[in-house]
């Protein structure tokens, strides 16, 4: 599947889960549908028939909120048939509403938010410490940078020379009650990354080309941790939900969706 | 028994190539011994509590036993979502390593007491809480958590601690065969009254029922999750009189452990009576003074 049909696709199932499991955070898994969709497509060495195959990139999804273009993503790929999406939230379901490592792909499991930067710098040291070749990813939100423990370890991964350990930070501007640069502002976040001794790039985190190119630029023998901050747009692609602070937690109606899902035709 | 831990901890790590220890920023003149010998399978993880739980948790996703060393509520309370949530959601082999337990930094403040941790610890699922009362029991635990599958809290105190189970002192000294969730009999005498405790307090009480010739039996815990049901069933068939000693926080600590299951016991009809049992614990409160541990414990009153 080209990787615009596939993020294309990634944000109809997103919609779809949320509606039908009348759940939350659906303008989150929408912002970082691209990134997902790069990832799993042309960047990341996995292999659906193979979860575990022990040369795998591995993925922590931090901002396990959004699960739902995670778990779209990985059904897409191949991981588990899509039709499995359909239990998403649903009693009994281990498609739960924060990603959930008990499904096939997932590699950790998130939703208080913070937890997945240090335990990414965690894997990435194993690696390292054993002579081994596989990346780590990490995906956390703006917003989720509040957390101390991001500095923590973003400290930790420059000090460690953390070099396989590539961060995405989903820049869409809003957190749950406001505007980020309301609420805890972080700008200059690319300053403030390459005074931890980390290197940056700030790319538009919906240009599919950018995204590749920026990603295929982690080099695994800098000796620095490296970070891609996509400026995103919160709900991107639906146009009455994008940068709309209600959406990140009103699931769309079924005349929405439909709406929704006609403009993602 | 920070120096019986990392001695035995060294000789597992002879054996077993997957022992990392991590510390932050906290062991000097104690962990250096690990670290020259094992430079690559070492870390110092700096001040920063949250983050070191993560990458521990991230070490042992990929195969390692993972050793976090640190004192006093450093490890636990200022980063108990990670070790929820990291580790054990994830039953990661990830063992928490505390020095300092109760009043063991006595004179360096309430925020140093390491007086809630066991409440802590002890409600989160997959966690075996260790809290051993001397050397012997801190290498035979230090052994068992090479070997164990999941994740562990090792309640420590300091340093100096005196030796419980010696000849002169006690008849069951044998702990080669020490499994998790055993309990220890110290002094047994078949008394009317046994005395249940936990760490190294178990030390003082034994000094006192020997030395005032008291009318109790001891009984050590080294681990307050699990203990094994039929061992405590047993003990408390034989006493009409419970006495439990801990230093930590009445609340949710060992002696409430002990009530809960006696009362699961009774309920479920597998024991017929209930006995009486008295919790000698800190008494909901802060100190606000300077005190060792010695005067810190017998404020509290800590003591038979």
């Amino acid at each position: 599947m080209k990787t615009e049909l596939f993020a294309k696709q990634i944000r109809r199932k997103s919609l779809e889960m949320v509606n039908h499991a009348n759940a939350s955070h659906v303008a989150g898994a929408l912002s970082i549908a691209d990134v997902l969709a790069v990832l799993y497509n042309s960047i990341m060495n996995i292999d659906p028939e193979n979860p575990l195959m022990e040369e795998r990139d591995y993925l922590i999804y931090s901002k396990g909120h959004t699960c739902v273009a995670l778990y779209a993503a990985l059904a897409l790929k191949g991981f588990y048939p899509v039709s499995d999406l359909d239990t998403y939230g649903k009693k009994g379901s281990p498609f739960i509403s924060h990603v959930s490592s008990k499904i096939p792909g997932v590699e950790f499991s998130t939703g208080s938010l913070g937890h997945g930067l240090p335990l990414a710098c965690g894997l990435a040291l194993a690696f390292k410490r054993q002579k081994k070749k596989n990346n780590v990813y990490c995906v956390v939100g703006d917003g989720e940078m509040d957390e101390g423990s991001n500095w923590e370890a973003m400290l930790f991964a420059c000090q460690n020379g953390l070099d396989n350990l590539c961060l995405i930070v989903d820049v869409n501007k809003l957190q749950a009650m406001g505007k980020t640069v309301d609420i805890l502002d972080l700008e200059n976040i690319t300053a403030k990354f390459e005074a931890f001794g980390w290197i940056c790039r700030r790319i538009d985190g919906h240009n599919l080309a950018e995204i590749e190119k920026s990603l295929s630029l982690f080099s695994t023998s800098s000796g620095k941790p490296f970070a891609v901050i996509c400026d995103t747009i919160k709900g991107k692609g639906v146009s009455f939900m994008e940068g709309e602070l209600r959406y990140h937690y009103a699931p769309p109606t079924d005349t929405q969706l439909q709406e929704a899902l006609n403009e993602l035709n | 028994m920070r120096t019986a831990f990392i001695n035995q901890l060294v000789k597992e790590a002879e054996k077993n190539e997957k022992i990392f220890l991590i510390v932050g920023d906290l062991g000097y003149n104690v962990v250096e011994v690990f670290e020259k010998k094992y430079p690559e399978r070492f870390l110092n993880a700096g001040i920063a509590e949250q983050n070191m739980i993560g990458v521990a948790s991230g070490l042992a996703m990929q195969g390692y036993i993972v050793y976090v060393y640190s004192i006093g509520n450093f490890p636990t309370l200022r980063c108990i979502e990670q070790i929820r949530n990291d580790v054990a959601y994830h039953s990661l082999n990830v063992r928490i390593v505390s020095v300092g337990a109760g009043y063991a930094y006595g004179s360096l403040g309430a925020s140093h007491h390491t007086t809630e941790d066991i409440g802590v610890m002890r409600t989160i699922p997959n966690m075996v809480v260790c809290s051993p009362c001397d050397p012997i029991e801190t290498v035979k635990i230090t052994s068992l958590s090479a070997v164990h599958e999941g994740p562990m809290y090792i309640r420590l105190g300091k340093a100096g601690e005196k030796e419980v189970h010696v000849d002169q002192y006690s008849k069951f000294n044998r702990l080669d065969s020490l499994d998790i969730g055993d309990i220890i009999p110290v002094i047994k005498n078949n008394e009317n009254i046994a005395v249940l405790a936990t760490g190294s307090i178990v030390y003082s009480l034994q000094r006192a029922i020997i030395d005032t010739k008291l009318s109790y039996d001891l009984y050590s815990f080294p681990f307050i999750k699990p203990i094994i049901i039929e061992k405590l069933k047993n003990i408390v068939s034989n006493y009409a009189n419970i006495i439990c000693f801990e230093e930590h926080q009445k609340s949710a600590g060992f002696g409430s452990a002990i009530i809960e299951q006696v009362n699961d016991l009774y309920a479920m009809g597998t024991i017929n009576s209930y006995p009486k049992i008295i919790r000698k614990a800190i008494n909901d409160e802060f100190i606000y003074e300077v005190g060792d541990q010695t005067s810190l414990r017998k404020k509290e009153q800590l003591s038979l």
